[in-house]
Formats: C-alpha cells, sequence, structure tokens
C-alpha cells in the first residue's frame, strides 16, 4: 500500500511539474510580459529596468524555479485586463464555481443511480427503454444547447426560473454561498441541472451494464437461494459491487465538470472561474490562463490520487493481487 | 489458347461478382439491415452530407451575399406562423439572412472541422501508437507518459487554451482568418490520444504473431513493416473510434463556436449560428438559435447512433 501510495504521488508530481512547464512557457514566451504591463510612452530604459526588476533577464531555470516557488503559493502575479492579483480575482470567483460543480455532482449520482438499477433490474419494461433513449439524447446534446433549451422552457416561455447570474448570495468570511437564500438556490437550478445531465447519463449507463454483468453471478443466485429478500439483494449485493467503477468514474468525471462549468457559466451568466478564464482567453490574459491551468491540473491531479486510492481500499481483489507479486 | 482464356474468364467471373455479393452478403450488411434506426441515421448523415457539400447550389439564398439580403426581411418567423414570408421555410435572422441556408451553410463547416480533424488526430494517433507498441522501451514509456498527462484534460480545455496562444501569436484579426484550421488543429490535438491507446494496445499483440517475426527476418525494414504489415490488422478498431470520435468533434467544434472562440460570425457554423440566435431568445426570436441548435443535435445524434452500431457490429463478441 505504502509503495503504491507512494508511487502514484511521485506521478502526480511529475505530472503537474509538466503542466507547470506548459504554463511558465505561456507565461514567459507568448507574447511579452513587460509590454504588457506598460504603456507606450514607456522609454526602452524604464522597460529595461522593469525587465531587470521582473527577473526576466535571470537564467530560464532560475525564472522556472521562481515561477514554481511562486506557483506552490498561488501567486500568479496581476491580471493584464484587471489590474489585480490573480489569486485575489480567482479566489473570488472559486465558491461560485465548486458550489455548481457539487450540486450537479450529487444531481448526477442521485438521479443516475436509481435510473441505473432500475434499467439493469427490469431490462424490457417500457420505463427502461424511455430511460435509455433519454440517456443517448443526453450524450448526443452539447451542453450549451441543452442549457439554452432550459432557458427557452423554464425562464422565457414558463417564467419559473431565473436564466442567468446567481441570485442573492450570503458571505461566510471569504466564502460566498447562494445555497442559504431561496432566490439562491433557485438560480442554481437550472445551471446544475444542465451541467449534471451528461454525467447522469454516464453514471446511469454504468450503473446499468455492471447491473446486468453482476446479476448474473453466482453469489447472487445463492443469496436468492438462500431466501433473501430481493430488495435486499438488489442494493446490499449487487449494488454494492456495482459501485467501483462508479466511484472512479464519479471522480473522473468531477474533474471534467469543474472544466465543463466554462460552458454552463458562459450560457448563464454564471460568475464563476470558467467564465473568467473564457474571458481571459478571448483578452488573452495570460497570468488569468496559467493560473487556471495549474488549479485545474492540480485538481484533477489530486482526484485521481484520491481515486487510485480509494479504488485500492473498496476492491480487496487489487490489494490481494499485490500482495501475491 | 482458347480454353485458357476461357478458363481464366471463368475464374475472374466469380470474382468480379464476388466482391460486390461479398459486401452484400457479409455479417456488418446483414446486422445494418436489420437494425431500423441504424438505417434510419445513415439516411440522416447522408442528407447531411449531400446538403452541406451541395448548400451553394440547393440552398435557396445565399446568406454570405450581401446584395441578396434585405435588412426589412430580418427576425421574419418560421412559415406556419404569423407575419412569416414563404420564401424563408425556417425564418429569418437578425439580418434578414435565410435561417435554413444559414444551417446548410453552417453543417458544410462543422462537418469539415469534424472530419479533418478526426482525419488528423488518427493519422498522428495512429503513427504514434504503432511506434510506441512496435517500438517499445523508452519511445513507448515517452509516448504514453505524454498521452496520460494529456489525458487528465477535457478536450474542451485543451482547444481553448490553443485558441489563446493562437491569439496571442496572431494578433486577433489574422486568428480569424485561420480559425478554420486553428479550431481543426486544437481538436485534432485533444483527440490524438484515444487512437494512439487503442493502436498500440493491438499492436503489442501482433508484434509477436508469426508473419511480423517472417517479416522481420527476410529483413524488410522496422517502418515498412509497421505500415504494411501490423496497420492492416489493427486498423478496424480505429474506424469505430473514429466514428465515435466525428460526432465528439463536432459537438466540440460547435461548443467553442458557441463560446467565442471557434468559427467567427462572418462565415458560421451550426455553434456560431446558435451564438448569434442566443442573443434574441429573450425578444421572442426563438427560432434563430432553436434550428440550428436542433440540426446541430439531430446530426450529432445521426453520427453516433451509427458509432455505437459500428462498434457492436465489428464486436465478434456480440455477434
Amino acid at each position: 500500500m505504502l509503495a503504491f501510495t507512494i508511487r502514484r504521488l511521485l506521478q502526480a508530481i511529475l505530472v503537474m511539474l509538466v503542466v507547470a512547464l506548459i504554463s511558465f512557457t505561456l507565461f514567459r514566451f507568448v507574447g511579452d510580459p513587460v509590454n504588457q504591463m506598460v504603456g507606450v510612452e514607456t522609454t526602452p530604459e524604464q522597460r529595461e529596468a522593469l525587465r531587470e526588476l521582473l527577473g526576466l533577464n535571470d537564467p530560464i531555470l532560475v525564472q522556472f524555479g521562481r515561477f514554481i516557488t511562486k506557483a506552490a503559493q498561488f501567486d500568479f502575479g496581476t491580471s493584464y485586463q484587471f489590474r489585480q492579483p490573480v489569486a485575489e480575482l480567482i479566489g473570488r470567483r472559486l465558491p461560485a464555481t465548486l458550489e455548481l460543480s457539487f450540486v450537479s455532482a450529487v444531481f448526477a449520482l442521485l438521479v443516475g443511480i436509481p435510473m441505473g438499477v432500475y434499467t439493469g433490474l427490469h431490462r424490457d419494461s417500457v420505463l427502461s427503454k424511455l430511460f435509455l433513449s433519454i440517456s443517448l439524447i443526453g450524450i448526443s446534446l452539447p451542453t450549451f444547447f441543452i442549457g439554452i433549451l432550459l432557458i427557452f422552457v423554464f425562464a422565457v416561455t414558463l417564467q419559473w426560473l431565473p436564466s442567468f447570474g446567481r441570485g442573492e448570495v450570503v458571505q461566510l468570511g471569504w466564502w460566498s454561498t447562494g445555497l442559504l437564500t431561496w432566490s439562491g438556490i433557485k438560480a442554481l437550478i437550472l445551471p446544475a441541472i444542465t451541467l449534471g445531465l451528461f454525467q447522469m447519463t454516464l453514471i446511469m449507463r454504468l450503473v446499468r451494464s455492471e447491473m446486468l454483468e453482476v446479476i448474473r453471478t453466482d453469489y447472487i443466485k445463492f443469496a436468492r437461494a438462500r431466501g433473501l429478500r430481493q430488495r435486499s439483494i438488489n442494493f446490499r449485493h449487487a449494488l454494492k459491487n456495482t459501485l467501483v467503477p462508479v466511484i472512479t468514474i464519479t471522480g473522473l468525471q468531477l474533474g471534467s465538470i469543474i472544466a465543463f462549468a466554462i460552458i454552463t457559466e458562459t450560457v448563464f451568466q454564471w460568475p464563476g472561474m470558467g467564465l473568467l478564464f473564457l474571458q481571459s482567453v478571448q483578452n488573452v490574459d495570460i497570468p488569468i490562463m496559467a493560473a487556471y491551468l495549474m488549479l485545474i491540473a492540480f485538481l484533477f491531479v489530486t482526484i485521481n490520487l484520491i481515486v487510485d486510492l480509494l479504488y485500492f481500499r473498496v476492491d480487496p481483489r487489487l490489494r490481494v493481487e499485490r500482495a501475491a507479486h | 489458347m482458347t480454353n485458357a482464356t476461357e478458363e481464366s474468364a471463368i475464374k475472374q467471373e466469380p470474382r468480379g461478382r464476388s466482391r460486390l455479393s461479398r459486401i452484400l452478403d457479409s455479417d456488418i450488411m446483414h446486422s445494418f439491415l436489420r437494425s431500423k434506426i441504424t438505417i434510419l441515421s445513415a439516411v440522416v448523415t447522408l442528407l447531411f452530407l449531400i446538403g452541406a457539400a451541395l448548400a451553394p447550389w440547393i440552398a435557396p439564398h445565399n446568406p454570405f451575399d450581401l446584395a441578396s439580403i434585405s435588412i426589412l426581411d430580418a427576425r421574419l418567423p418560421p412559415i406556419g406562423m404569423e407575419y412569416s414570408d414563404p420564401n424563408y421555410l425556417l425564418g429569418t435572422d437578425d439580418q434578414g439572412r435565410d435561417v435554413f441556408s444559414g444551417i446548410l451553410y453552417g453543417a458544410r463547416i462543422s462537418i469539415a472541422v469534424g472530419f479533418l480533424s478526426v482525419f488528423f488526430a488518427a493519422i498522428v494517433g495512429v503513427l504514434l501508437g504503432l511506434i510506441a507498441g512496435y517500438v517499445g522501451g523508452k519511445v513507448d514509456a515517452v509516448i504514453m507518459r505524454v498521452a496520460e498527462v494529456q489525458l487528465t484534460f477535457p478536450a474542451i480545455l485543451i482547444a481553448l487554451l490553443v485558441d489563446g496562444v493562437a491569439r496571442a501569436v496572431f494578433g486577433n484579426l489574422d486568428r480569424e482568418r485561420f480559425a478554420f484550421w486553428i479550431l481543426v488543429f486544437s481538436i485534432a490535438l485533444s483527440f490524438w490520444v484515444q487512437f494512439a491507446r487503442t493502436v498500440r494496445g493491438s499492436t503489442l499483440v501482433e508484434r509477436n504473431k508469426e508473419y511480423v517475426q517472417a517479416a522481420r527476418l527476410i529483413g524488410i525494414p522496422p517502418f515498412l513493416i509497421m505500415i504494411r504489415h501490423v496497420l492492416p490488422n489493427v486498423i478496424g478498431p480505429v474506424l469505430v473510434i473514429a466514428t465515435i470520435n466525428l460526432g465528439l468533434a463536432i459537438i466540440t467544434e460547435a461548443t467553442l463556436s458557441f463560446l467565442g472562440v471557434g468559427i467567427p460570425p462572418t462565415q458560421p457554423s451550426l455553434g456560431t449560428l446558435v451564438r448569434i440566435g442566443n442573443d434574441f431568445l429573450f425578444s421572442g426570436e426563438w427560432w434563430i438559435a432553436m434550428f440550428p441548435g436542433c440540426a446541430l443535435a439531430v446530426l450529432v445524434l445521426a453520427v453516433n447512433l451509427l458509432g455505437d452500431w459500428l462498434r457492436d457490429a465489428l464486436n465478434p463478441k456480440l455477434r
């Protein structure tokens, strides 16, 4: 277990270093950082002084080392377009994105798993076929179009829910939450469904195919022969064994939920970091791009690491296999 | 002499006939004809392809010809609604451009980006996969590590980054001119990994087989062995991945264009059309966004269904 953990940790650090290198290259070589910071009337001497001050004349390796040290403290300098520290800008937007991602992941799990169990157990029922057709459409519809459809139906035509923004937010220290006000919750519903729909269909299909396989196994037949109640067989014995891949996929999808939030945030004008990142791409605001890249990579790598270790804990076969070697 | 020619004619005749009949009689054709949904999605895909290819000839209007569009025709609803104009089947947008023609021209760009990016991704992925699997060792380790690192990032994020870099390098004006190729490049860049991993897997199996050993023994250079001998045996799954990725590539293109970092509005793709129409959703002109969006959804759904079917049909376990 320890050797496995250490190896995975080293791999994670390697990935982070590679991403840091890409971020650094972006920051240092795409466009001239000095040009972005000063006006037209700045003299060459002043520019040179600024270069010296920023350390842009040092050897590249030294600069890279400094970049990593600063990145570890989440110091990415000043945004070109807002003239504010990048860390502050992202920090202010982070709660909105994390709240949206979390709620949509919960939605995907709470709806996806029961649907998957149902379609797995009742293969040929009409409802199962309906669920499966919906899931196929859910996978084929682009996220942004789902968002627009939902806005069109629930915000424009029915006028039940707001179509943009976060509603009223409550400040808890540095964290701003929309979950404590009625308008905040109402504003969250459509974006969360839009973001979670793809994951929901994925989880449903996964649970379904795992259920189909598990139900054929001997130990389920044995449980049935023992006269256990069907409900207890389905949920205690069968579902439990389908959960390993579900944990993996959900974990891995958590990362892409945060990335796909870019689209949802654009459709609903949700003031999160995805929207900030998109603006920074359109305005070539390299410090924000670099910081966002590092942050997402860090989230991905951490989640992957946790999922791998969880896998190890949940599936005893993996441990036995390793012990045998 | 006559006997010989007659004999060869007899031998050739069934061979020539059998190629067609072999296709018609194959398992794949049977499974194709058995599934109504597959036939339907093939027809829909084909209609889209034809419509996109022939857009300049069959579209009722040319949405890019500034002389032929009139601002007086702006925001007309689709036929069947009040104030509609029979000239404009699906209505017009804010500048008086015909929505239906816009969809035909837009599908042309969407499909072109989809095909080209999958094509390049497949070439790069298959080559790297072949090399990784056949050569092995350090080369394999490096290629696969790169693939793994890239796999941790969603395609859309990579494409966005590439676009940001392109803006910084080219400047905003030049970027619009190259937007099409930047888009193809960034989507291809984020899609090659799956091809490489699959091809590497099957190459690892193939390279220890006797025909490869025989080819090596008679001194054929490794590159030729990879291309001529190994490649034909590992290409099957590539076709399936390509079909499934085609749908994904079209979605990715549409999404990027919708976000405003893809194809510019001067030459709109389906995603750009939805972006344009999105601004008019609240003022009641729903058709400007909804029709291109639905066209996109139907196209992707049909391609995905074809991909699903192809995967099952080529999988011997399911036969």
